[in-house]
């Protein structure tokens, strides 16, 4: 038995070690992983449990990212709980794997610290590798700040693991500003952390060989659209599991959680969508705004960018006049995703609001609560002409000259 | 695990058919052989992980499986992390006392081809070694990849005609000499690796079994002789073999512990390599008077290799 691990009420943790907790409250079987700044402190952290006592499971310090997923996909098959922590590069050197995991569907948890994707080297934070797994099949949870990070972690665990679900899950936070922040963090003790995420209910594991299984087998045009389109439908039926363990999260800690977190938003005219530790300083920003200048302005946030909630989204935007998309990703000669996500969803309101998008913080460029306030008097500028008054993609925070994409042909 | 000696080629090859024979491998090919011959030297559960490649494209296409036991394949490179994985999650669960049936003794075994081991597993399959998983892999070596149709990889020996390494009016072929994964793999900390060969059918038995008894990882080259790219008839498989054993291109040995070599097989008549390579459309060109000198630097390695075995198999280190 792993020993109990003493807590108190209120904790000082940063986003890594708050990942680090919420893994060994879990009592995950096997984690199998490779250090990549900024998500190292998670590995050590957890390595730091085993060498004392409080984890019981199998820790496999792999050879690369790769084989961390590779590891956790065998280890998943085998019937019992798994997860693993990544950032950028090692991100994308496991992307194959992350495809094949969900395509198994093997409920992986993996914490992923933002960063940006080289070239150049960066190992600050952005959206870079968030995005580059939007399309593999994974549910993608983000976590706005430490707190978070720990109850998305554990969150995590009970939606992939569903008997409805059974897909694997991510929980992102922003490199450095959340994963190395200390911050006041309110834990569950390990009992009660343990009996919300629950045991781990095994189903088709290569270790009951009175049923031998065959995992990861070869379909060609005959049977491969089935399979994906399933996978698909597992991915969107998720969103109404995300909501339950949402609720019973809230019942058990008091902390509120929704696939699209409103702030703000009753009476907006204006509104800011973003991830990551971006919301935050929108806020502030949004609550400074309305007492400073009285511009009605909110800031929506999608807590669940995989599956995208189209139905939230849309529900949160429909009533305001312009909404302005912060994507913290280079879009590489595209709108930015979050742009045209959140685009397709309005356009299936009545009220189409104008949509612009701004592209910033990248390689850990820092975004000021003085430039949100900029960008949400440049909404308000364009609600009151009725047409986007600037291009309609932007850069934020860039050196040099105005860099700036597409105009409007609405006016 | 105890070893049960085998001694009767029949009873053995339907002894515990794990593996059947409803699979779309080539007529002819020696794959199916060696993984049957795995399957039925052990009556142990079994946990297996294959790499992408024929024995994988022929053995699990949906909605049927040639496996009667668990099966995982993830990609081309990674059958050893999976059975790694596999092992982990195994340990751990025994542990915490969460298996089904927790006092059946399991093993756990990877196969790859020579392209996935040679090649694009390499890392994978030296960090499972390393880290010191108690598995077994497995390479099914036919020299080439030839689930894509016969390019080269770093087993392909010289002088070979592959589609990437093709002869042509002024190229012998495959200029590089082959790697020597079995030495690699001893000195990665194998406790138990081998050089074995499905025409010395009791021989590769005794070896899987001592691989799956040994703990820890261990590492097992096996010759596959490939009908399609050595281009040879398909009913010559064993035939084949027994040239490619008899000649010494394939000598059988065992390597414990890092130094202890034994030679597990000693050709009554060693025969000539050319023999071995005149068998094969894959060497055909080196039979034209410009390519003597491959010819002679074949019979030449060969020669060396033999040497340098009963050497270390004397000296011990």
């Amino acid at each position: 038995m792993a020993e109990k691990y003493d807590l108190q009420e209120v904790e000082v943790w940063d986003g890594n070690y708050a990942a680090a907790h919420a893994l060994r409250q879990a009592q995950v079987d096997v984690v199998a992983a490779y250090p990549i700044t900024p998500s190292t402190p998670i590995v050590e952290n957890y390595g730091l449990f085993v060498a004392n006592g409080y984890v019981d499971g199998e820790f496999v310090m792999v050879e690369s990212e790769h084989a961390a997923m590779s590891g956790c996909v065998g280890a998943a098959a085998a019937g019992g709980r798994v997860a693993t922590a990544t950032s950028s590069q090692g991100f994308a050197l496991m992307a194959e794997v992350l495809y094949q995991a969900s395509g198994m569907r093997l409920p992986i948890v993996l914490t992923v610290v933002n960063r940006a994707l080289a070239s150049p080297l960066n190992v600050r934070g952005d959206h870079s590798d968030m995005y580059l797994g939007r399309d593999s099949g994974w549910i993608q949870l983000d976590a706005f700040n430490a707190q978070e990070a720990y109850d998305m972690t554990l969150c995590a665990f009970k939606i992939g693991e569903d008997a409805s679900v059974r897909l694997p899950v991510m929980v992102h936070q922003d490199g450095f500003i959340t994963s190395h922040t200390a911050q006041n963090t309110n834990p569950l003790q390990d009992e009660e952390a343990y009996a919300f995420v629950g045991e781990y209910q095994t189903y088709q594991e290569m270790l009951d060989f009175s049923k031998p299984v065959t995992y990861g087998a070869q379909t060609e045009e005959d049977w491969h659209f089935e399979h994906k389109a399933k996978q698909h439908k597992a991915l969107m039926d998720s969103r109404a599991i995300i909501d339950d363990v949402f609720e019973a999260f809230e019942k058990k800690t008091g902390r509120e959680y929704k696939r699209v977190e409103s702030y703000m938003m009753e009476d907006a005219e204006v509104a800011i969508v973003a991830l990551g530790a971006t919301v935050e300083t929108c806020r502030l920003a949004a609550q400074q705004l309305r007492a400073e200048e009285g511009i009605k302005v909110g800031v929506v946030a999608p807590r669940c960018f995989r599956p995208f909630p189209f139905d939230k989204v849309r529900e949160a935007l429909s009533d305001v006049k312009t909404v302005c998309c912060m994507d913290r990703s280079s879009p590489g000669g595209a709108m930015g995703a979050l742009f045209n996500e959140v685009s397709a969803a309005l356009y299936s309101t009545k009220n189409r609001p104008l949509v612009t998008n701004y592209i910033y913080g990248l390689g850990g460029r820092d975004f000021s609560v003085e430039e949100a306030k900029r960008i949400m008097r440049e909404q308000k500028a364009h609600a009151d002409a009725g047409y986007i008054t600037t291009a309609i993609q932007q850069f934020s925070g860039l050196r040099g000259p105005k860099l700036g994409f597409f105009e409007t042909n609405r006016r | 695990m105890a070893i049960t000696p085998i001694k009767n080629l029949k009873e053995f090859s339907t002894a515990n058919d794990r593996f059947e024979g409803a699979h779309l491998l080539c007529p002819g090919c020696a794959h199916s052989m060696i993984v049957r011959e795995l399957m039925n030297c052990s009556d142990d559960n079994l946990v297996i992980a294959t790499n992408t490649g024929c024995l994988e494209v022929s053995t699990a296409v949906y909605p049927y499986t040639a496996w009667d036991t668990s099966w995982i394949h993830i990609g081309f490179e990674n059958a050893a992390t999976a059975a790694a994985g596999a092992e982990a999650m195994y340990k751990a669960r025994k542990r915490k006392g969460t298996l089904k049936d927790p006092d059946a003794p399991v093993k756990f075994v990877a196969f790859g081809g020579d392209g996935s081991t040679y090649d694009i597993g390499f890392q994978w399959l030296s960090g499972a070694v390393e880290r010191g998983h108690d598995f077994t892999y497995i390479c099914l070596d036919n020299e080439v990849y030839a689930n894509t149709g016969g390019q080269r990889s770093s087993s392909t020996p010289i002088g070979s005609s592959t589609t990437t390494s093709p002869a042509g009016r002024v190229s012998y072929g495959e200029k590089k000499m082959k790697k020597d994964m079995v030495s690699i793999m001893a000195a990665n900390g194998a406790p138990y690796v081998a050089q074995l060969a499905p025409n010395k059918w009791k021989i590769m038995a005794k070896g899987f079994q001592k691989a799956l008894a040994t703990e820890g990882p261990c590492f097992i080259n096996t010759v596959s002789s490939c009908t399609t790219e050595w281009k040879f008839d398909p009913k010559d498989t064993v035939h084949i073999t027994d040239l490619a054993t008899d000649s010494l291109v394939f000598p059988l040995y065992e390597i414990i512990d890092g130094y202890e070599l034994n030679i597990l097989y000693r050709p009554k008549n060693i025969l000539p390599v050319k023999d071995y390579l005149g068998a094969q459309g894959r060497f055909k060109h080196l039979f034209k008077p410009e390519n003597k000198h491959v010819l002679d630097e074949w019979q030449k390695r060969v020669d060396a290799s033999w040497e340098r075995l009963q050497r270390r198999e004397e000296a011990r280190i």
